[in-house]
Protein backbone atom coordinates (compact mmCIF):
# COMPACT_ATOMS: atom_id res chain seq x y z
CA UNK A 1 0.00 0.00 0.00
CA UNK A 2 2.44 2.10 0.83
CA UNK A 3 4.88 1.17 -1.91
CA UNK A 4 2.33 2.05 -4.07
CA UNK A 5 1.20 5.02 -2.99
CA UNK A 6 5.50 6.43 -2.98
CA UNK A 7 5.74 5.03 -6.58
CA UNK A 8 2.55 6.90 -7.55
CA UNK A 9 3.72 10.21 -5.77
CA UNK A 10 7.30 9.60 -7.92
CA UNK A 11 5.40 9.18 -11.57
CA UNK A 12 3.29 12.21 -10.44
CA UNK A 13 6.53 14.28 -9.48
CA UNK A 14 8.26 13.13 -12.62
CA UNK A 15 5.22 13.76 -14.79
CA UNK A 16 4.41 17.33 -13.46
CA UNK A 17 8.61 18.27 -13.74
CA UNK A 18 8.71 17.02 -17.56
CA UNK A 19 5.74 18.26 -18.26
CA UNK A 20 5.49 22.07 -16.59
CA UNK A 21 9.27 22.27 -16.28
CA UNK A 22 9.53 22.57 -19.62
CA UNK A 23 12.18 19.70 -19.91
CA UNK A 24 12.53 19.25 -23.68
CA UNK A 25 10.79 15.12 -24.03
CA UNK A 26 14.04 14.12 -26.03
CA UNK A 27 16.00 14.70 -22.93
CA UNK A 28 13.20 13.53 -20.37
CA UNK A 29 10.52 11.29 -21.65
CA UNK A 30 6.95 11.91 -19.11
CA UNK A 31 6.01 8.58 -17.72
CA UNK A 32 2.74 9.20 -19.65
CA UNK A 33 4.86 9.07 -23.27
CA UNK A 34 6.82 6.43 -21.68
CA UNK A 35 3.46 4.66 -20.98
CA UNK A 36 2.55 5.80 -24.76
CA UNK A 37 5.71 4.33 -26.46
CA UNK A 38 5.15 1.34 -24.70
CA UNK A 39 1.96 0.35 -26.24
CA UNK A 40 2.94 1.90 -29.68
CA UNK A 41 5.93 -0.61 -29.88
CA UNK A 42 4.24 -3.23 -28.47
CA UNK A 43 5.22 -5.43 -31.25
CA UNK A 44 8.74 -4.05 -31.61
CA UNK A 45 9.36 -4.31 -27.72
CA UNK A 46 7.78 -7.69 -27.48
CA UNK A 47 9.78 -8.92 -30.36
CA UNK A 48 13.14 -7.75 -28.71
CA UNK A 49 11.92 -9.02 -25.09
CA UNK A 50 12.01 -12.26 -26.60
CA UNK A 51 15.26 -12.02 -28.01
CA UNK A 52 16.89 -10.86 -24.58
CA UNK A 53 14.46 -12.99 -22.60
CA UNK A 54 16.40 -16.35 -24.35
CA UNK A 55 19.44 -14.38 -24.08
CA UNK A 56 19.06 -14.29 -20.16
CA UNK A 57 17.37 -17.26 -19.55
CA UNK A 58 19.60 -19.40 -21.34
CA UNK A 59 22.30 -17.68 -20.16
CA UNK A 60 21.21 -17.95 -15.92
CA UNK A 61 20.63 -21.84 -16.54
CA UNK A 62 23.98 -22.22 -17.91
CA UNK A 63 25.70 -20.14 -15.17
CA UNK A 64 23.36 -22.71 -13.05
CA UNK A 65 25.19 -25.44 -14.58
CA UNK A 66 28.64 -24.74 -14.38
CA UNK A 67 28.00 -22.45 -11.02
CA UNK A 68 26.78 -25.57 -9.30
CA UNK A 69 29.95 -28.01 -10.61
CA UNK A 70 32.39 -25.51 -9.88
CA UNK A 71 30.77 -25.22 -6.23
CA UNK A 72 30.94 -29.04 -5.88
CA UNK A 73 33.92 -29.57 -6.90
CA UNK A 74 35.31 -26.70 -4.72
CA UNK A 75 33.36 -27.74 -1.52
CA UNK A 76 34.53 -31.76 -2.58
CA UNK A 77 38.24 -30.80 -3.01
CA UNK A 78 39.74 -28.28 -0.72
CA UNK A 79 43.10 -27.73 -1.98
CA UNK A 80 41.51 -26.69 -5.43
CA UNK A 81 39.02 -24.22 -3.05
CA UNK A 82 41.80 -22.46 -1.91
CA UNK A 83 43.82 -22.17 -5.27
CA UNK A 84 40.54 -21.10 -7.27
CA UNK A 85 38.50 -18.97 -4.80
CA UNK A 86 40.28 -15.90 -5.02
CA UNK A 87 40.40 -16.30 -9.36
CA UNK A 88 36.96 -16.52 -9.09
CA UNK A 89 36.90 -13.26 -6.56
CA UNK A 90 39.07 -11.70 -9.60
CA UNK A 91 36.82 -12.44 -12.19
CA UNK A 92 34.43 -10.51 -11.22
CA UNK A 93 36.54 -7.34 -10.95
CA UNK A 94 36.75 -7.53 -15.26
CA UNK A 95 34.53 -4.83 -16.70
CA UNK A 96 32.17 -6.65 -18.59
CA UNK A 97 31.65 -3.40 -21.08
CA UNK A 98 35.52 -4.28 -22.08
CA UNK A 99 35.26 -8.29 -22.70
CA UNK A 100 32.13 -7.91 -24.35
CA UNK A 101 33.56 -6.87 -27.76
CA UNK A 102 35.97 -9.40 -27.50
CA UNK A 103 33.63 -12.36 -27.19
CA UNK A 104 31.89 -10.50 -30.29
CA UNK A 105 35.19 -10.90 -32.29
CA UNK A 106 35.71 -14.67 -31.07
CA UNK A 107 32.09 -15.96 -31.37
CA UNK A 108 30.28 -13.67 -33.82
CA UNK A 109 27.18 -11.64 -33.46
CA UNK A 110 24.54 -14.38 -32.18
CA UNK A 111 23.22 -16.26 -29.29
CA UNK A 112 26.68 -17.70 -27.75
CA UNK A 113 28.66 -14.85 -27.20
CA UNK A 114 25.54 -13.47 -25.35
CA UNK A 115 24.60 -16.68 -22.93
CA UNK A 116 28.90 -16.44 -22.08
CA UNK A 117 28.59 -12.75 -20.90
CA UNK A 118 25.10 -13.32 -18.93
CA UNK A 119 27.02 -16.63 -17.58
CA UNK A 120 29.73 -14.81 -16.84
CA UNK A 121 27.75 -12.32 -14.37
CA UNK A 122 25.12 -14.87 -13.22
CA UNK A 123 28.12 -17.45 -12.33
CA UNK A 124 29.39 -15.80 -9.34
CA UNK A 125 26.39 -15.20 -7.01
CA UNK A 126 25.60 -18.55 -7.61
CA UNK A 127 29.34 -20.40 -6.55
CA UNK A 128 29.29 -18.32 -3.67
CA UNK A 129 25.80 -19.63 -2.18
CA UNK A 130 25.78 -22.58 -3.27
CA UNK A 131 29.30 -23.27 -1.59
CA UNK A 132 28.12 -22.31 1.30
CA UNK A 133 25.19 -24.76 1.69
CA UNK A 134 27.42 -26.78 0.38
CA UNK A 135 29.66 -26.18 3.97
CA UNK A 136 26.87 -25.03 5.98
CA UNK A 137 25.87 -28.90 7.14
CA UNK A 138 25.62 -28.87 11.02
CA UNK A 139 28.94 -31.02 12.13
CA UNK A 140 26.74 -33.23 14.63
CA UNK A 141 25.06 -34.38 11.32
CA UNK A 142 28.02 -35.56 10.34
CA UNK A 143 29.12 -37.47 13.08
CA UNK A 144 25.45 -39.19 12.78
CA UNK A 145 25.70 -39.86 9.28
CA UNK A 146 29.12 -41.35 9.97
CA UNK A 147 28.17 -43.89 12.68
CA UNK A 148 25.25 -44.75 10.15
CA UNK A 149 27.89 -46.07 7.83
CA UNK A 150 27.18 -43.01 5.18
CA UNK A 151 29.89 -43.06 2.26
CA UNK A 152 31.19 -39.71 0.77
CA UNK A 153 29.18 -40.15 -2.32
CA UNK A 154 26.09 -41.15 0.07
CA UNK A 155 26.49 -37.48 2.39
CA UNK A 156 26.53 -35.80 -0.86
CA UNK A 157 23.77 -37.12 -2.11
CA UNK A 158 21.46 -37.49 0.93
CA UNK A 159 22.40 -34.45 2.88
CA UNK A 160 24.59 -31.77 1.35
CA UNK A 161 22.83 -31.24 -2.41
CA UNK A 162 19.40 -31.37 -0.96
CA UNK A 163 21.02 -28.93 1.66
CA UNK A 164 22.62 -26.82 -1.13
CA UNK A 165 20.00 -26.61 -3.42
CA UNK A 166 17.55 -23.78 -1.96
CA UNK A 167 20.94 -21.57 -1.76
CA UNK A 168 21.84 -22.14 -5.35
CA UNK A 169 18.92 -20.71 -5.98
CA UNK A 170 18.67 -17.51 -3.87
CA UNK A 171 22.19 -16.84 -5.70
CA UNK A 172 20.33 -17.40 -9.13
CA UNK A 173 18.03 -14.92 -7.88
CA UNK A 174 20.53 -12.74 -6.99
CA UNK A 175 22.32 -13.47 -10.12
CA UNK A 176 18.64 -13.05 -12.74
CA UNK A 177 18.44 -9.38 -10.82
CA UNK A 178 22.37 -8.43 -12.71
CA UNK A 179 21.39 -10.79 -15.71
CA UNK A 180 19.60 -8.35 -18.00
CA UNK A 181 21.91 -5.79 -17.41
CA UNK A 182 24.39 -8.09 -18.92
CA UNK A 183 22.38 -8.92 -21.81
CA UNK A 184 22.16 -5.25 -22.54
CA UNK A 185 25.68 -5.10 -22.63
CA UNK A 186 25.98 -8.06 -24.46
CA UNK A 187 23.74 -6.47 -27.01
CA UNK A 188 25.68 -3.72 -27.27
CA UNK A 189 28.96 -4.97 -28.07
CA UNK A 190 27.47 -6.37 -31.27
CA UNK A 191 23.73 -7.39 -32.37
CA UNK A 192 20.98 -6.98 -34.70
CA UNK A 193 18.34 -7.50 -32.26
CA UNK A 194 17.43 -7.50 -28.56
CA UNK A 195 16.21 -4.84 -26.18
CA UNK A 196 19.96 -3.59 -25.54
CA UNK A 197 20.49 -3.54 -29.46
CA UNK A 198 16.66 -1.37 -29.81
CA UNK A 199 18.01 1.14 -26.76
CA UNK A 200 21.65 1.55 -28.33
CA UNK A 201 19.25 2.95 -31.42
CA UNK A 202 16.50 4.53 -29.82
CA UNK A 203 19.14 6.78 -28.38
CA UNK A 204 20.44 8.50 -31.42
CA UNK A 205 17.29 8.39 -33.29
CA UNK A 206 15.96 10.76 -30.41
CA UNK A 207 13.24 8.37 -29.32
CA UNK A 208 13.80 9.01 -25.90
CA UNK A 209 10.56 7.09 -24.76
CA UNK A 210 11.16 4.21 -26.47
CA UNK A 211 14.23 3.73 -25.11
CA UNK A 212 12.38 4.30 -21.51
CA UNK A 213 10.08 1.97 -22.48
CA UNK A 214 12.97 -0.76 -22.97
CA UNK A 215 14.03 -0.24 -19.99
CA UNK A 216 10.56 -0.76 -18.34
CA UNK A 217 10.46 -4.26 -19.87
CA UNK A 218 13.92 -4.93 -19.00
CA UNK A 219 13.12 -4.50 -15.49
CA UNK A 220 9.64 -6.41 -16.60
CA UNK A 221 11.89 -9.36 -17.55
CA UNK A 222 13.75 -9.28 -14.42
CA UNK A 223 10.87 -9.39 -11.92
CA UNK A 224 9.82 -12.38 -14.00
CA UNK A 225 12.56 -14.12 -14.18
CA UNK A 226 12.79 -13.44 -10.11
CA UNK A 227 9.28 -14.43 -9.23
CA UNK A 228 9.75 -17.82 -11.61
CA UNK A 229 12.73 -18.50 -9.20
CA UNK A 230 10.69 -18.08 -6.38
CA UNK A 231 8.68 -20.27 -7.52
CA UNK A 232 10.54 -22.65 -7.79
CA UNK A 233 12.67 -22.29 -4.35
CA UNK A 234 9.05 -22.79 -3.03
CA UNK A 235 8.25 -26.03 -5.00
CA UNK A 236 11.74 -27.61 -4.78
CA UNK A 237 12.51 -27.03 -1.78
CA UNK A 238 9.69 -26.10 0.99
CA UNK A 239 11.66 -26.84 3.54
CA UNK A 240 13.51 -23.77 3.42
CA UNK A 241 10.76 -21.64 2.60
CA UNK A 242 9.02 -22.93 5.73
CA UNK A 243 12.52 -22.57 7.90
CA UNK A 244 12.11 -18.97 7.01
CA UNK A 245 8.48 -18.75 8.67
CA UNK A 246 10.08 -20.58 11.77
CA UNK A 247 12.88 -18.17 12.57
CA UNK A 248 10.15 -15.06 12.21
CA UNK B 1 32.79 -31.56 7.10
CA UNK B 2 32.72 -34.57 5.10
CA UNK B 3 35.81 -34.13 3.55
CA UNK B 4 37.91 -33.63 7.07
CA UNK B 5 36.22 -37.11 8.21
CA UNK B 6 39.05 -39.28 8.29
CA UNK B 7 37.91 -42.96 7.84
CA UNK B 8 36.39 -45.04 11.05
CA UNK B 9 39.03 -46.43 13.30
CA UNK B 10 39.62 -50.08 13.36
CA UNK B 11 38.52 -51.55 16.06
CA UNK B 12 38.25 -55.19 17.17
CA UNK B 13 34.48 -56.39 16.54
CA UNK B 14 34.20 -60.08 18.04
CA UNK B 15 32.42 -58.32 21.16
CA UNK B 16 29.09 -57.32 19.43
CA UNK B 17 26.85 -55.86 21.66
CA UNK B 18 29.52 -55.93 24.26
CA UNK B 19 31.26 -52.28 25.48
CA UNK B 20 34.43 -52.09 27.32
CA UNK B 21 36.76 -48.85 27.75
CA UNK B 22 39.71 -49.64 29.69
CA UNK B 23 41.99 -46.40 31.20
CA UNK B 24 40.78 -44.56 28.97
CA UNK B 25 41.95 -40.74 28.75
CA UNK B 26 41.51 -38.11 26.37
CA UNK B 27 42.62 -34.75 25.69
CA UNK B 28 41.98 -31.93 23.96
CA UNK B 29 45.34 -29.45 23.77
CA UNK B 30 45.96 -28.79 27.66
CA UNK B 31 42.09 -30.08 28.75
CA UNK B 32 41.37 -33.45 30.14
CA UNK B 33 38.30 -34.41 29.06
CA UNK B 34 38.19 -38.21 30.35
CA UNK B 35 41.26 -39.37 32.63
CA UNK B 36 41.28 -42.73 33.35
CA UNK B 37 38.01 -43.95 32.67
CA UNK B 38 37.36 -48.06 33.55
CA UNK B 39 33.39 -49.00 31.91
CA UNK B 40 31.81 -51.92 31.09
CA UNK B 41 28.58 -52.20 29.50
CA UNK B 42 27.53 -56.09 29.28
CA UNK B 43 25.67 -57.12 25.76
CA UNK B 44 21.69 -55.58 26.23
CA UNK B 45 23.01 -53.76 29.60
CA UNK B 46 21.47 -50.34 29.55
CA UNK B 47 24.04 -47.98 31.12
CA UNK B 48 23.40 -44.53 32.40
CA UNK B 49 26.27 -41.95 32.35
CA UNK B 50 25.48 -39.11 34.30
CA UNK B 51 27.71 -35.70 35.04
CA UNK B 52 27.82 -32.23 35.32
CA UNK B 53 28.35 -30.42 31.81
CA UNK B 54 31.84 -30.38 30.57
CA UNK B 55 32.30 -33.96 32.49
CA UNK B 56 33.27 -35.65 29.18
CA UNK B 57 30.12 -37.19 28.30
CA UNK B 58 29.48 -36.55 24.79
CA UNK B 59 33.25 -37.61 24.34
CA UNK B 60 32.87 -40.69 25.69
CA UNK B 61 30.20 -41.84 23.20
CA UNK B 62 31.97 -40.02 20.83
CA UNK B 63 34.78 -42.44 21.82
CA UNK B 64 32.14 -45.64 21.36
CA UNK B 65 31.03 -44.89 18.07
CA UNK B 66 34.31 -44.84 16.57
CA UNK B 67 34.21 -40.62 16.04
CA UNK B 68 37.33 -40.25 18.32
CA UNK B 69 40.36 -42.15 19.70
CA UNK B 70 41.47 -42.37 22.62
CA UNK B 71 44.86 -40.85 23.81
CA UNK B 72 45.75 -43.70 26.35
CA UNK B 73 44.15 -46.75 26.90
CA UNK B 74 41.59 -48.81 24.65
CA UNK B 75 37.83 -48.57 23.57
CA UNK B 76 36.18 -52.28 22.40
CA UNK B 77 32.80 -52.17 21.10
CA UNK B 78 30.68 -53.40 18.45
CA UNK B 79 28.96 -51.13 15.94
CA UNK B 80 27.72 -48.57 17.37
CA UNK B 81 25.10 -45.63 16.57
CA UNK B 82 25.33 -41.83 17.64
CA UNK B 83 21.80 -40.53 18.61
CA UNK B 84 22.25 -36.25 19.59
CA UNK B 85 20.61 -34.13 21.48
CA UNK B 86 18.86 -32.53 18.81
CA UNK B 87 16.61 -35.09 16.46
CA UNK B 88 18.96 -33.74 13.50
CA UNK B 89 16.08 -34.83 11.04
CA UNK B 90 16.60 -34.06 7.22
CA UNK B 91 13.19 -31.53 6.24
CA UNK B 92 13.32 -32.72 2.49
CA UNK B 93 12.53 -36.22 3.56
CA UNK B 94 9.19 -37.04 5.22
CA UNK B 95 8.57 -39.24 8.46
CA UNK B 96 9.29 -42.49 7.04
CA UNK B 97 12.31 -41.72 4.90
CA UNK B 98 14.15 -39.71 7.92
CA UNK B 99 13.43 -43.38 9.96
CA UNK B 100 14.49 -45.41 6.75
CA UNK B 101 17.59 -43.58 5.84
CA UNK B 102 19.68 -46.00 7.74
CA UNK B 103 18.48 -48.84 5.69
CA UNK B 104 18.84 -46.47 2.50
CA UNK B 105 22.57 -45.97 3.77
CA UNK B 106 23.28 -49.56 3.66
CA UNK B 107 22.27 -50.21 0.23
CA UNK B 108 18.49 -51.20 0.70
CA UNK B 109 15.44 -50.33 -2.14
CA UNK B 110 13.18 -47.86 -1.22
CA UNK B 111 10.27 -49.97 -0.74
CA UNK B 112 11.68 -52.39 1.43
CA UNK B 113 13.36 -49.59 3.84
CA UNK B 114 10.28 -47.96 4.23
CA UNK B 115 7.93 -51.25 4.79
CA UNK B 116 10.49 -51.51 7.90
CA UNK B 117 10.54 -48.50 8.66
CA UNK B 118 6.74 -48.18 8.81
CA UNK B 119 6.08 -51.07 10.91
CA UNK B 120 8.30 -49.60 13.85
CA UNK B 121 6.85 -46.26 13.39
CA UNK B 122 3.81 -47.76 14.09
CA UNK B 123 5.20 -49.26 16.88
CA UNK B 124 6.54 -46.07 18.30
CA UNK B 125 2.77 -44.56 17.56
CA UNK B 126 2.94 -42.83 14.82
CA UNK B 127 0.47 -44.45 12.60
CA UNK B 128 -0.75 -41.82 9.90
CA UNK B 129 2.26 -39.52 10.35
CA UNK B 130 4.47 -41.41 7.39
CA UNK B 131 4.27 -38.99 5.04
CA UNK B 132 4.38 -35.80 7.43
CA UNK B 133 7.31 -33.16 6.96
CA UNK B 134 9.27 -32.67 9.87
CA UNK B 135 7.96 -29.37 10.82
CA UNK B 136 4.52 -31.15 11.35
CA UNK B 137 5.60 -32.92 13.83
CA UNK B 138 5.57 -31.97 17.46
CA UNK B 139 9.36 -32.38 19.20
CA UNK B 140 7.67 -35.66 20.69
CA UNK B 141 6.99 -36.96 17.35
CA UNK B 142 10.54 -35.40 16.08
CA UNK B 143 12.04 -37.67 18.56
CA UNK B 144 10.45 -40.88 18.17
CA UNK B 145 11.44 -40.51 14.65
CA UNK B 146 15.46 -40.15 15.40
CA UNK B 147 14.82 -42.94 17.69
CA UNK B 148 13.65 -45.16 14.88
CA UNK B 149 16.11 -43.89 12.71
CA UNK B 150 18.40 -45.07 15.20
CA UNK B 151 17.26 -48.66 15.62
CA UNK B 152 16.75 -49.18 12.21
CA UNK B 153 20.61 -48.84 11.87
CA UNK B 154 20.76 -52.32 12.91
CA UNK B 155 23.77 -51.25 15.15
CA UNK B 156 23.83 -53.59 18.55
CA UNK B 157 25.29 -50.59 20.59
CA UNK B 158 22.93 -47.24 21.08
CA UNK B 159 25.10 -44.36 22.07
CA UNK B 160 22.03 -41.75 23.12
CA UNK B 161 22.95 -38.12 23.65
CA UNK B 162 20.59 -36.98 25.89
CA UNK B 163 17.73 -38.01 23.70
CA UNK B 164 15.39 -35.97 25.74
CA UNK B 165 16.94 -33.02 27.05
CA UNK B 166 14.86 -30.89 25.25
CA UNK B 167 11.49 -32.18 25.74
CA UNK B 168 8.99 -30.51 28.15
CA UNK B 169 8.65 -32.98 31.25
CA UNK B 170 5.18 -34.13 30.51
CA UNK B 171 6.49 -35.39 26.64
CA UNK B 172 10.05 -36.51 28.41
CA UNK B 173 8.34 -39.21 31.02
CA UNK B 174 5.96 -40.62 27.77
CA UNK B 175 9.45 -40.67 25.62
CA UNK B 176 10.85 -42.77 28.99
CA UNK B 177 8.07 -44.67 28.50
CA UNK B 178 7.90 -45.84 25.12
CA UNK B 179 11.62 -45.86 24.69
CA UNK B 180 12.02 -48.63 27.51
CA UNK B 181 8.64 -50.85 25.69
CA UNK B 182 11.05 -50.82 22.43
CA UNK B 183 14.00 -51.51 23.87
CA UNK B 184 11.77 -54.47 25.79
CA UNK B 185 11.22 -55.45 22.63
CA UNK B 186 14.50 -55.21 20.78
CA UNK B 187 17.07 -55.20 23.13
CA UNK B 188 20.51 -53.47 22.33
CA UNK B 189 22.92 -52.22 25.10
CA UNK B 190 22.60 -48.60 25.32
CA UNK B 191 24.84 -45.68 26.53
CA UNK B 192 22.11 -43.48 27.52
CA UNK B 193 24.06 -39.94 28.57
CA UNK B 194 21.71 -37.69 30.42
CA UNK B 195 22.12 -34.51 32.84
CA UNK B 196 18.43 -35.99 34.64
CA UNK B 197 19.70 -38.30 37.84
CA UNK B 198 15.52 -39.48 37.41
CA UNK B 199 15.89 -40.16 33.89
CA UNK B 200 19.06 -42.43 34.66
CA UNK B 201 17.31 -44.37 37.62
CA UNK B 202 13.96 -45.16 35.79
CA UNK B 203 15.63 -46.18 32.81
CA UNK B 204 19.11 -48.07 33.05
CA UNK B 205 20.47 -51.28 34.66
CA UNK B 206 23.57 -48.92 36.16
CA UNK B 207 24.10 -45.64 36.88
CA UNK B 208 27.78 -44.27 36.39
CA UNK B 209 28.20 -40.74 37.67
CA UNK B 210 31.16 -38.77 36.10
CA UNK B 211 32.93 -36.07 37.96
CA UNK B 212 33.42 -32.74 36.35
CA UNK B 213 36.78 -32.03 34.30
CA UNK B 214 38.54 -33.96 33.86
CA UNK B 215 35.99 -36.42 34.11
CA UNK B 216 36.50 -39.49 35.73
CA UNK B 217 33.81 -42.27 37.23
CA UNK B 218 33.19 -41.23 40.74
CA UNK B 219 30.39 -44.17 41.65
CA UNK B 220 28.98 -47.17 39.49
CA UNK B 221 25.21 -47.58 41.19
CA UNK B 222 23.53 -51.04 39.79
CA UNK B 223 19.63 -50.76 39.09
CA UNK B 224 18.43 -53.72 39.81
CA UNK B 225 14.48 -52.74 39.76
CA UNK B 226 11.74 -54.62 37.97
CA UNK B 227 9.98 -52.49 34.74
CA UNK B 228 8.08 -50.49 34.08
CA UNK B 229 9.78 -48.11 36.95
CA UNK B 230 7.98 -45.25 37.99
CA UNK B 231 9.10 -42.56 39.41
CA UNK B 232 7.09 -42.41 42.58
CA UNK B 233 8.53 -45.66 44.10
CA UNK B 234 10.34 -45.34 46.81
CA UNK B 235 13.28 -47.78 45.66
CA UNK B 236 13.45 -45.54 43.10
CA UNK B 237 13.53 -42.12 44.90
CA UNK B 238 16.48 -43.61 46.95
CA UNK B 239 18.52 -44.65 44.38
CA UNK B 240 17.72 -41.33 42.76
CA UNK B 241 19.34 -39.67 45.66
CA UNK B 242 22.09 -41.60 45.84
CA UNK B 243 23.54 -41.00 42.58
CA UNK B 244 22.42 -37.00 43.12
CA UNK B 245 24.63 -37.19 46.64
CA UNK B 246 27.36 -38.73 44.32
CA UNK B 247 26.89 -36.43 42.05
CA UNK B 248 26.50 -33.12 44.43
CA UNK B 249 29.94 -34.51 46.34
CA UNK B 250 31.52 -34.77 43.09
CA UNK B 251 30.95 -31.43 41.78
CA UNK B 252 32.05 -30.18 45.27
CA UNK B 253 35.13 -32.23 45.50
CA UNK B 254 36.00 -31.21 42.06
CA UNK B 255 35.19 -27.25 42.29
Amino acid sequence: MLAALLVLLLLGGWEAYARLGGIDEFILPAPTQVAQALWDDRGLLWDNLLVTGQEVVLGLALALLAGAALAIALHAYRPLRRAIYPLLVGTQAIPIVTIAPLLAAWFGYGLLPKLVIVALVCFFPIVVTTLDGLAAIDPDQHKLLRTLGASRAQTFRWVEAPAALPAALSGAKIAVAVGGIAAVFAEYAGSENGLGHLLLQSIPQLETARAWAAVVVLAALAVFCFSLLALAERHLAPWAHRRKDLDA
Amino acid sequence: MATRLEAPTQRPRDVEGEVLLEGVTRRFGDVVALQDVTLRAAAHEVVAVVGPSGSGKSTLLELVCGLQAPDAGRVVAGRAVLMPQRDLLLPWLDALDNAALPLRLAGRGKAPARDRAHTLLTQLGLDGFERARTWELSGGMRQRVAVARTLLAGAPVLCLDEPFGALDAITRADAQGWLAGVLAREPRTVLLVTHDVEEAVLMADRVVVLSPRPGRIVVDVAVALPRPRSATDPAVAALRARALGALRSAMEGGA
